[in-house]
């Protein structure tokens, strides 16, 4: 295997006695764009102004290339970052904002022009040159912070939360251009948010961290469909969680409430009259018996929610409600409250939460 | 960052070695008037001295009249402003400047001429009338901080959605100023009748120039001739000042907070 | 022709109405702004405006330069020269000094009740100016101040043989300093407290050091504030009387003194002179003011 663009090694960081980032490990490939996830005060912020040199860590090493900077400053590190609150500083143009970087390195005045327009093109406001920051929207602020950090072409773009000030729309075209000017520059990026959606649709991989630690590492199929943590189950996606009890070991079978599931081979190490917490994506799930689904549990529709091309249906199993989705479809009414049903689905899909 | 954190000591207490060494020395000075030791004899004269309670009792009134003119010009005008006439704004905020360019001094010399005597408006003319331009001096003098202070608590109430939501609910101009706007500027207006209070309560150019008996004059009638009395005076005068800016920074927090715009 | 009075009266009649409307609505538009603006008129425009007119008038009513020529007297234009060394080199001074301390307090890493104490003291210094100011630095800095004292016993230094003087050029300097300084900071902390954390953090990651952060960010950022509150600061130690004549009486001659014995007592002994000192005041710090503004809109456009 190559070796990583940063490697960020048993990093731990306290302030005064609170603890606040233990342990933390993880390497980045060049070019790869890597998602912190994780609930607010989880330790993503410091992870990464651990990286940019504003907090220095208790222990621990950061190594970018082969180099360790630890212990550099902010202004050697070559890395460019992005501020939920975009940052700008008020008394510069738009051009001028994007020229920063580059005229503290001392570039000429010709090279940086031509690279300020050159960034106002990639992100799409070759106009706006001229502008004061106050005179541009969130959206378009954003993008020029974007455009600010990446000018002077840094190693390493760290984003925290960029889009978290923005509203939704502008949210989801903002993360489609940030993920494809990274893939254009080919830079590598370590991008913060806590927003599950964001981080699953463009990042390469994701660290979804809880308490300090990363729980888990691995690209977003990973994440979403074999999270190695109830923390991550849960955080990741929606869940239906019901609780059982294994009647035999062995054979792997299971009951939830009184009918009776097998999950061979994925009860690693349960004894008989344990109790487990199972759990299903509703995409997993299909109303009535279905082929190629080896399991099924009856139990009561409770609601049923008409969301257009979707319908969302409640059903109640024992003490447990679990949620699914079935397609729209003209021909056939939906279900009704209270008509007896039957779920479906692979064992396969059914994930132990330990 | 260390280094900063250094210079940054240093600084406070260069700072704070300038502000407090005159204030020890005051307090030292003022307890010098009997030989050998320190006593508090110059504070019992100054304190039993008919003069000082006459004068102080003549300004503590002056400024209580001055607060009244101020609110009464300064409350329905910028309450005004925000609500009706918002492009009156920049004149309004001009004109509350002046004060601050033009020297109190010119002020009064302008109202010795203007109002003598002999003019079609002779206040001049009584002591009554004299006290009441006196008062109106300072609601001048006074006028920057006043405004200041009740525009920004109008600001952060949102005069003009409270006024709105209040004649929905069919409430009538009389209601809405007294039951809505009053009570939550109403912090905002003490704030400016402290800080009014505090400047009015030892000014001494326009009561000197008017001849009025007021605590400024005094304090400076004082000055001439005394010894240690100035001193002690000098501590009680920036007592005063401090109980006026407690009572400000007490009241701040009881200060409604924006409820669209929190914090 | 007919047709078009007609059309004409139609037009008229159609439009009379809501103007009508609007010329009896104004008058209670302007009501509650009405006391303020006559207000303002008679008490602060007008006497200044009866002032100004005034300094080119002479005792007959007829115009004349005069006033304004008689202001290059030695006398005076020593008071003016004076007065406004004082007012800059006080106003300066408490601009730097209380610049400063407010980034100490802000920015300093210093604990959190040294900036609310510093801020509530300074509430409270900065009124403290008058004739109280002077009794505090005659008790330290006069003949028998203890700081005098404490100098000349235990330093040594006895700084009234050295020159100083309290009654002085620097005496009076160092006494504005205590309301200027104060000033400074309730003005500047909030503009300092205005320059965001990450803008700091920008800049390090973009490579620049603290010196090219604070030159071409923290600086442009706060002067106009600064330069703002400095001319503040001139215009508060330019018409200040009460301290400079508690401290002196009379024997520092600075213009709003002059200006004192002059409606007093027409020390000048022509009425209109004193007119003609209090127009030259008007025009200093207005100019100042001017200047500011001047300043401001050329330079700084990127102020909302
Ligand atoms: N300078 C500091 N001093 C003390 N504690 C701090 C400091 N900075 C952060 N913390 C604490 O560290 C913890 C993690 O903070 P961090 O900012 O990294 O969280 P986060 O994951 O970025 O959260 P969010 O999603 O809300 O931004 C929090 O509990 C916070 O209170
Ligand atoms: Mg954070």
């Amino acid at each position: 295997m190559a070796e990583p663009f940063l490697s960020i090694q048993h990093v731990r960081k306290s302030f005064g006695t609170n603890t606040v980032v233990q342990d933390f490990s993880l390497d980045v490939e060049p070019g790869e764009f890597v998602s912190f996830l994780g609930p607010s005060g989880c330790g993503k912020t410091t992870v990464l102004r651990m990286v940019a040199g504003f907090e220095e860590p208790s222990a621990g090493k950061i190594v970018v290339s082969g180099k360790d900077i630890t212990r550099l400053k902010p202004n050697q590190r070559n890395v460019g970052m992005v501020f939920q609150a975009y940052a700008l500083f008020p008394n510069l143009t738009v051009a001028q904002n994007i020229a920063f970087g580059l005229k503290v390195a001392g570039m000429p005045k010709a090279d940086a022009d031509r690279r300020v327009a050159e960034m106002l093109d990639i992100i799409k406001l070759p106009q706006m040159g001229d502008r004061y920051p106050y005179q541009l929207s969130g959206g378009q602020q954003q993008r020029i912070a974007l455009a600010r950090a990446i000018a002077p072409k840094p190693k390493l773009l760290l984003l925290d939360e960029p889009l978290s000030a923005l509203d939704a729309k502008v949210r989801v075209s903002l993360r489609e251009e940030i993920r494809s000017i990274q893939k254009k520059l080919g830079i590598t990026t370590i991008f913060v948010t806590h927003d599950q959606e964001e981080a699953l649709s463009i990042s390469d991989r994701i660290a979804v961290m809880y308490g300090g630690k990363a729980e888990q590492v691995g690209t977003p199929f990973e994440i979403y469909n074999r999270p190695a943590t109830k923390f991550v189950a849960n955080f990741v996606g929606t869940l239906n969680v019901l609780e059982g009890t294994v009647t035999d070991a062995a054979s792997g079978k299971v009951r939830v409430n009184t009918q009776e599931v097998s999950l061979k081979g994925k009860l690693n190490g349960s004894k008989s009259g344990d109790t487990l917490s199972l759990a299903l994506r509703p995409e997993a799930i299909s109303l009535g018996r279905q082929p190629g689904r080896d399991s099924s549990l009856s139990g009561e529709i409770s609601e049923v929610h008409f969301l257009g091309s979707v319908i969302r249906v409640r059903v109640g199993i024992g003490g447990s409600t679990v949620s699914l989705d079935t397609f729209n479809s003209p021909a056939t009414p939906p279900p009704a409250v209270g008509e007896k049903a039957e779920i479906s689905f692979s064992s396969g899909d059914m994930l132990v939460l330990h | 960052m260390k280094t900063g954190r250094f210079w940054a000591w240093v600084v406070f207490a260069l700072g704070a070695a300038y502000f407090f060494i005159p204030l020890i020395a005051t307090v030292e000075f003022s307890m010098r008037m009997r030989r050998g030791t320190y006593s508090f004899d110059a504070y019992q004269i100054v304190l039993g001295d008919a003069r000082f309670q006459a004068t102080f009792g003549y300004s503590v009134l002056a400024a209580i009249f001055t607060i009244i003119i101020g609110v009464l010009i300064v409350v329905p005008a910028a309450y005004w402003i925000r609500l009706r006439l918002p492009q009156l704004r920049p004149i309004v905020e001009f004109i509350t400047l002046l004060p601050l360019v033009i020297p109190a001094i010119v002020i009064v010399f302008g109202y010795i001429r203007m109002y003598g005597s002999n003019s079609p408006l002779p206040f001049l003319a009584s002591d009554r009338g004299t006290d009441l331009l006196l008062v109106i001096g300072y609601a001048t003098l006074a006028l920057p901080y006043m405004y200041r202070a009740v525009d920004t608590g109008l600001r952060t109430i949102d005069v003009r959605t409270l006024t709105e939501a209040a004649q929905i609910l069919g409430a009538g101009w009389g209601t809405i100023i007294t039951r809505v706007i009053l009570p939550n500027v109403l912090i905002a207006v003490l704030s400016g009748a402290f800080l009014t209070f505090a400047i009015v309560i030892g000014e001494f150019t326009m009561a000197s120039l008017l001849n009025r008996p007021a605590f400024g004059p005094y304090l400076q009638n004082i000055g001439a001739n005394r010894a240690y009395e100035p001193a002690a005076l000098a501590i009680i005068a920036f007592a005063i000042t401090w109980g006026c800016m407690s009572l400000i920074q007490i009241l701040s927090r009881f200060a409604p907070r924006s409820a669209n715009r929190p914090n | 022709m007919t047709d078009l009075s007609l059309s004409d009266q139609t037009i008229a009649g159609k439009t009379a109405p809501p103007s009508e409307a609007r010329a009896l609505r104004l008058p209670t538009q302007w009501l509650g702004v009405a006391p303020f603006f006559i207000f303002a008129i008679m008490f602060l425009i007008l006497p200044t405006l009866y002032l100004m007119l005034g300094a080119f008038q002479n005792g007959a009513g007829e115009f004349t330069l005069e006033n304004i020529i008689a202001l290059s007297q030695p006398t005076i234009v020593a008071a003016y020269w004076i007065s406004i060394k004082i007012s800059l080199a006080s106003s300066l001074i408490g601009a730097f000094a209380g610049l400063a301390i407010a980034i100490a307090i802000v920015r300093g890493g210093l604990p959190e009740w040294i900036r609310s104490a510093t801020l509530t003291f300074s509430g409270v210094a900065s009124n403290f100016a008058g004739v109280p100011l002077a009794f505090a630095f005659l008790a330290t800095l006069g003949r028998l101040g203890l700081a005098t004292v404490i100098l000349n016993t235990v330093f040594g230094l006895n700084i009234y043989a050295h020159g100083f003087n309290i009654l002085s050029f620097w005496g009076l300097t160092l006494t504005y300093v205590y309301f200027q300084i104060p000033l400074m900071v309730v003005i500047i902390v909030p503009a300092i407290d205005g320059l965001k954390k990450e803008w700091g953090e920008a800049a390090a990651t973009l490579g620049a050091t603290q010196t090219q952060f604070w030159r071409m960010v923290v600086i442009p950022v706060i002067w106009p504030s600064f330069l703002g509150t400095v001319i503040l600061l001139f215009a508060n130690a330019f018409g200040a009387i009460a301290t400079a004549y508690a401290l002196t009486g009379s024997s520092l001659n600075i213009v709003p003194i002059l200006l004192y014995a002059q409606i007093r007592g027409d020390v000048l002994h022509n009425p209109h002179l004193g007119y003609a000192i209090a127009f030259g005041m008007i025009v200093i710090t207005g100019l100042a003011n001017v200047f500011y503004i001047w300043f401001r809109t050329r330079s700084e456009r990127w102020l909302k």
